[in-house]
């Protein structure tokens, strides 16, 4: 048992710094330029060598133990760059799922930052229901044509394809009906409508709508009728705070309150605490992961973990600071959503409850 | 970094997890039997576990014992003995406050004060807040040299890990009863598990649980492997949470047990108990946690 790094994990963080103390002058300075510059950011992490550790190589990933993800958070919150793309579940979806040539044509594109991609799941009337989406995809020759209304659809502004649940089957049992596909997502026949969130940012979710949108045969995900084994992979993975990578935020946004000065109060002495208990849970949870247990409803904890964790450090953001300053009182805004987005904290006990603790709810 | 336990790790916490689970009081009923408790005690003796830290083990292994017999309810001397040892004082107990905590059957106590430690001569140990560790007052303190700097710290930050196991452990027991009876008590023709309500209290109650599991287990590697410092900061951090959490735990369990958990019969309060009084042993606030340093 050894928290500490190994000779070739610091060297790797020794590496990463060196980098970092390049990169700090060209830091996105406002929220508009971290937006504005995500694809770049994405981009050059992974050039550098340093997105992607988990991978396999032949996609353009390192091939490393998943422990150097936390590496990379951790430094990277540490001199306030901007985080780590988080596309690891997409990736392990079409890994889990797709065929070799579906693979081999989209996986590089996606770690690389090349090709930009969003998620369209939920629907305006499927939201913890998900199964109960109505997009519908009709085969039409060696095509399939897309209608539809898919929300919180994160990124679909900037995205050059989606990753798109949509019913494929009308009479078999719900679950089995919807099929995966990967939809270009510059064609006629979408339309966005970006969603203004209550932090005031528009960039992160939008709304998309398909309207005779079409997509090759061939771009679906396995087979029809195999979107919900894969829809489950993803969100499945879109749980785990190793793989979110927010443990290192949440500590940045409490070392910038404590940095302010003041009295320090409980909610910030409480929000300490927790985020240390995050971070030590992210190295448990990896730590494990060598020994090839795969998370499956372990991943409902995580994210309650995480989100309980999140939600503190928003209320020391108000503790300490109030309305006042305006950026961590968005932070604090922002922590609302986390505990809806990804599956809502009633649908993680609903797991927790159901297929840990088999209560049969 | 792997902060795996290893196999030898695994195979102590499951074998004081048998002893605790083959010994420990299985209801509050059997708290009486002396007969019990007096093969407990022939047992626990003859682990050898209280003189972990003599013989070299670390602070990992005395939190993983300190969990399980938490967990079990475990009714003679382990977490007092632990600590005096630590001490370099194999056979006493540790005394904090005036009492010595853990004092079933020990005549000899051992107090750190700073770094100064001092020996006592302990009253007749007696039963009170908690039912399963019996407490005795202190005398005069005798002094017995003293610890250097770094060495008194790293006691200290001991100290918190173990009472911080002993409370995780006491509400993993208090957390299991609950899931238990959650799955056979039925209302409405249904088992009350079923119900939402009730459902995600356990639920919340696990989260605490695996973000206490995770906390300790760095704070207790800290003891002997961070600096001083580090492992003392660790040791709050760890003690806070689990305590916090542990008490939401085993109010949850009180209350999904609903009127007989309100009863003496019904173990929830044995773990509620032993949980408030090792909080109160080394008690960290929030006030005492360092903010922004890490």
């Amino acid at each position: 048992m050894d928290f500490r790094d190994s000779a070739q994990e610091l060297a790797f963080r020794e590496r990463l710094r060196a980098w970092l103390t390049e990169q700090a002058p060209n830091f996105p300075k406002s929220t508009e330029e971290y937006w504005a510059r995500q694809g770049e950011w994405h981009q050059s992490l992974h050039a550098a060598g340093f997105f992607g550790a988990t991978w396999p190589k032949e996609f353009g990933g390192l091939e490393l133990p998943p422990v150097y993800d936390v590496i990379v958070d951790e430094e990277l919150a540490r001199v306030g760059a901007p985080p780590r793309p988080s596309l690891g579940y997409l990736v392990t979806g079409l890994g889990r799922h797709a065929s070799k040539e579906v693979q081999q044509r989209f996986l590089p594109g996606m770690i690389d930052g090349t090709e930009r991609w969003c998620q369209g799941f939920s629907e305006p009337g499927a939201g913890s229901d998900l199964a109960s989406l109505t997009t519908t995809a009709t085969l039409d020759g060696d095509e399939y044509v897309i209608n539809g209304h898919k929300i919180w659809t994160s990124y679909s502004d900037v995205a050059d394809w989606c990753l798109l649940l949509a019913r494929t089957d009308k009479d078999v049992k719900r679950h089995k009906g919807i099929s995966a596909f990967l939809v270009n997502m510059h064609q006629p026949g979408i339309e966005q409508r970006p969603l203004k969130m209550i932090n005031g940012v528009s960039n992160e979710f939008g709304q998309v709508l398909f309207d005779g949108a079409r997509v090759p045969a061939s771009q679906m995900v396995g087979n029809p009728g195999d979107g919900w084994a894969l829809a489950m992979t993803v969100v499945g993975h879109e749980r785990e705070p190793s793989t979110l990578g927010y443990a290192a935020r949440y500590e940045k946004t409490v070392n910038q309150l404590a940095r302010k000065g003041g009295e320090r109060g409980d909610e910030l002495a409480w929000a300490t605490v927790q985020v240390q208990v995050l971070r030590q849970h992210v190295r448990r949870r990896l730590s494990e992961q060598l020994d090839g247990i795969s998370h499956g409803p372990e991943g409902s904890i995580d994210k309650l973990l995480m989100t309980w964790v999140e939600q503190s450090v928003g209320h020391a953001v108000l503790a300490q600071t109030g309305t006042t300053d305006a950026d961590l009182f968005n932070t604090y805004l922002y922590s609302r959503s986390q505990s809806v987005m990804g599956g809502t904290s009633q649908i993680q006990k609903n797991i927790i409850a159901g297929r840990i603790l088999r209560m049969a709810v | 970094m792997d902060v795996r336990l290893t196999s030898e790790q695994q195979q102590l916490r499951d074998a004081a997890a048998k002893l605790a689970d083959d010994l420990g009081p299985g209801a509050v009923g059997e708290l009486d039997d002396g007969d019990r408790v007096a093969r407990l005690e022939k047992t626990v003796a003859a682990t050898g576990w209280r003189s972990l830290r003599s013989d070299g083990a670390s602070g990992v292994e005395v939190a993983l014992v300190a969990e399980e017999f938490g967990r079990g309810l475990v009714d003679v001397p382990f977490l007092g003995p632990a600590l005096a040892d630590d001490l370099g004082h194999a056979g006493a107990t540790i005394v904090v406050g005036g009492i010595a905590p853990d004092a079933r059957g020990l005549a000899e106590g051992v107090v750190l004060d700073g770094a100064a430690v001092g020996t006592v001569s302990l009253g007749e140990a007696a039963p009170g807040v908690d039912l399963t560790r019996w407490q005795a007052a202190a005398g005069e303190v005798t002094p017995a040299g003293a610890l250097d700097d770094e060495k008194a710290q790293r006691a200290q930050a001991l100290a918190l890990v173990v009472t911080a196991a002993d409370i995780l452990g006491a509400a993993r027991g208090a957390f299991d009863l609950a899931c238990d009876y959650a799955k056979v008590r039925e209302q409405y023709g249904k088992a009350i598990g079923s119900y939402q309500a009730v459902a995600h209290l356990l639920a919340e109650s696990l989260v605490l649980i695996e973000g206490s599991v995770s906390i300790l287990r760095y704070a207790a590697w800290a003891v002997d492997e961070e600096e001083p410092g580090v492992a003392l900061e660790a040791a709050r951090v760890a003690k806070v949470y689990c305590a916090r959490s542990a008490h939401t735990i085993c109010e949850t369990s009180i209350q999904v047990h609903g009127g007989i958990g309100n009863t003496w019969e019904c173990a929830a309060h044995v773990y509620l108990r032993r949980v408030l009084v090792s909080t109160g042993l080394w008690p960290v606030s929030l006030k005492e946690i360092s903010v922004g340093l890490s």
